[in-house]
């Protein structure tokens, strides 16, 4: 039996994607303070990586996660269809929920298909897999404002079983009034992570993870920290910083309830 | 994979509340599909609804929060067979921090807002006033609720990918344990009926009218149902009870193929069976018996039975207990794994009841009779939309 801490991994590739941050260098710039961070509306690239008649068929969500899942991929010279990956979300497609529900709520229930197979909370895996021919395992999880930290400890625990990289793709979209009152995501955030076990000439760091007590990390600059308490997929913003900066130090993201995941992080260069 | 002693676990589905009631539904061959009366559903389906679920009421300080049918039906099933007892004696042992929580669901409790968007505000759209997104219809609902209720305080997950969703608890708590992380875990799945699933499957035109037939050749489709089933998954320690049920490997893969439907050569489903062989170092002659995903579908059950004939061989001796008990969508891995832990402790293969003509051109050894033998290791299957597969194998100790 080992510590928890030694869930470890390097850090081989980055993708963001959010309000006002259009890809990870833009993202490193804001977070080490070298450009404002101007609030603007996520823009959600079409995946072109998938066929034209899937294409059509998806939702935000779905966009978001292919697109970040690809440019951490795609940063790190990585195939995608040789990696297992791990998505997390804190509750799916909030459009797609809402159209279901106005639909049942109404005399005729005819629902969509597309819309019922889109509301299962693993789509963005499953269009992944269909996007890249990625056949290794997925996993979809949820923890509420804590999903960012599930995944990460979920796609460390992989990696160390499987001593294989994995990708982290954690993602979350906007929610359309009436929901929005009872959960109030106003636009969408996404980040992935690739994962390995061991370093490599494109590692930009090393992590390691323990659970810990205590507030997670906040941000200094305002914008930001109320971005990262409005989009749960944003609590990695800490994270994001302290690799952005490319020095060590360490970090703490938000958890479940007052706890955090502790992430150390040591420098590659 | 070092195997994992499952401590205890415990069932709940249209079948029975408990193992004893199960396992008694089992013996009997006795099924617990009705006709769908569900809420204002009109479809002309039948459903596997447990009985009682409604009338369940959460305790408080709980209710105020997580109250909703998905978690009145999860503590019907975490107050069944002194399970929620068993998961104490557990944080006792280890320490709270060190019993995770994994919990499969599909729906988890968004039956509440679809019965909340018919109460909208008329002038404002609003959703009414008692209305809590965060404790009865998020996804994480369901382990947070379980968590709070059993006093754990580990790490908590819901793994949410459709039909496969609580037999990937089984593996993902597996992989935390091995890597240190916690030492017991509380995995499983709970899904309820709702009018998104209904109507859902409906338009995709799998619901079977007459009670679903998996592996038949006459089967159109699916019986909807719902369940709870839980297992506590610890290290085995060096001597195990002479009726102790192992958890001996998982294996998952995806099919990257297509969001409703399998490949037809059920290639996805084979490497997650050969993944669970190799994970349990175990040969395929070693298996006893399979619990067939088996949903009764055209697709799925031709995609399945081909996998399975190629991996385990046309002559593994296999049912599907959805006959019985109904697809219960994200519960059902956990539901076929608990099941397959009474085959084994109880030496009995299970029949696939409904079906009574077996698909000619499916190349299994389809159970259409109970078959009372020892069993040493059997597998469960589970795949879900977005080609999501898993296969776990149980097994005794020697």
């Amino acid at each position: 039996m080992s510590a928890p801490g030694s869930l470890a991994a390097f850090v081989d590739g980055i993708g963001v994607l959010g309000p006002g941050l259009s890809d990870w260098p833009a993202a490193a710039r804001v977070l080490r303070g070298e450009t404002p961070w101007q609030c603007a509306a996520t823009v959600l690239p079409p995946p072109q990586c998938l066929p034209a008649a899937e294409r059509r068929r998806t939702g935000m969500p779905v966009r978001l996660a292919l697109a970040v899942g690809l440019e951490a991929t795609s940063r790190a010279g990585a195939d995608p269809a040789a990696l297992p990956a791990v998505f997390a979300s804190s509750g799916g497609d909030g459009v797609n929920c809402h159209e279901i529900c106005q639909v049942l709520a109404s005399e005729e229930r005819q629902l969509s298909p597309t819309r019922f197979h889109n509301s299962v909370h693993n789509a963005a895996a499953g269009y992944w897999g269909i996007a890249t021919g990625a056949t290794a395992a997925s996993n979809a999880l949820c923890a509420y404002d804590a999903s960012f930290a599930a995944g990460l400890l979920e796609a460390l625990v992989q990696l160390r079983a499987e001593r294989t990289p994995v990708l982290l793709i954690a993602y979350d979209t906007g929610y359309p009034e009436p929901l929005r009152r009872t959960r109030p995501i106003p636009d969408a955030f996404g980040a992935a992570l690739l994962l390995s076990p061991a370093p490599s000439r494109t590692s930009l760091a090393g992590v390691s993870v323990a659970m810990g007590d205590g507030p997670a990390d906040r941000l200094a600059d305002g914008g930001l920290e109320s971005l990262r308490r409005a989009i749960p997929a944003a609590r990695v913003l800490p994270l994001l910083g302290q690799l952005a900066s490319e020095k060590p130090g360490r970090v703490a993201i938000e958890h479940l309830d007052a706890t955090a995941l502790v992430v150390e992080v040591s420098a590659c260069r | 994979m070092s195997p994992l002693a499952i401590t205890a676990c415990t069932v709940t589905s249209a079948i029975g509340r408990g193992l004893a009631a199960t396992l008694e539904s089992l013996r009997d061959a006795r099924g617990g599909l009705v006709r769908c009366t569900f809420e204002t559903v009109v479809l002309d389906t039948w459903v596997g609804e447990v009985p009682g679920v409604d009338a369940t009421a959460v305790p408080k300080p709980l209710a105020d929060e997580y109250d909703c049918r998905n978690n009145r039906l999860a503590w019907l099933g975490l107050t069944a067979d002194g399970f929620a007892e068993a998961v104490e004696r557990s944080a006792a042992r280890h320490g709270r921090r060190r019993v995770g929580v994994f919990l499969g669901t599909s729906t988890s409790g968004i039956l509440e807002t679809e019965l909340a968007y018919r109460r909208r505000d008329p002038e404002s759209g609003a959703l009414p006033e008692d209305f809590r997104y965060r404790g009865a219809h998020n996804t994480f609902s369901l382990a947070a609720f379980a968590r709070r209720a059993l006093r754990l305080e580990g790490p908590a997950v819901v793994i949410s990918s459709a039909c496969s969703s609580s037999a990937k608890t089984f593996a993902s708590a597996q992989r935390a344990i091995a890597a240190g992380v916690i030492d017991a875990a509380l995995v499983g799945g709970v899904d309820s009926l709702c009018l998104t699933t209904l109507y859902g499957f409906h338009s995709l035109q799998l619901v079977s009218r007459t009670p679903c037939r998996p592996f038949d050749a006459a089967r159109e489709g699916i019986s909807i149902g719902e369940a709870a089933a839980f297992a506590l998954i610890e290290r085995a320690p060096s001597s195990l009870d002479a009726d102790a049920v192992l958890l001996l490997g998982c294996g998952e893969s995806s099919d990257a193929y297509h969001m409703s439907s399998p490949p037809p050569d059920g290639r996805g489903a084979r490497r997650a069976m050969e993944l669970a062989l190799e994970g349990a170092e175990l040969s395929a002659a070693a298996i006893d018996y399979i619990n067939f995903h088996g949903t009764g579908t055209a697709s799925n059950d031709a995609a399945e039975a081909r996998a399975v004939a190629e991996v385990l061989g046309r002559e593994i001796p296999g049912s599907s207990t959805k006959g019985a008990t109904g697809h219960t969508l994200g519960a059902a891995g956990a539901l076929e794994a608990v099941i397959c832990a009474l085959a084994v402790r109880h030496g009995l293969m299970p029949a696939g009841i409904n079906t009574t003509q077996v698909d000619p051109t499916l190349p299994v050894r389809y159970l259409l009779k109970n078959r009372s033998v020892p069993l040493r290791r059997v597998m469960t299957n589970s795949f879900g939309f977005g080609g999501s597969n898993c296969s776990l194998i149980l097994g005794r100790a020697t």
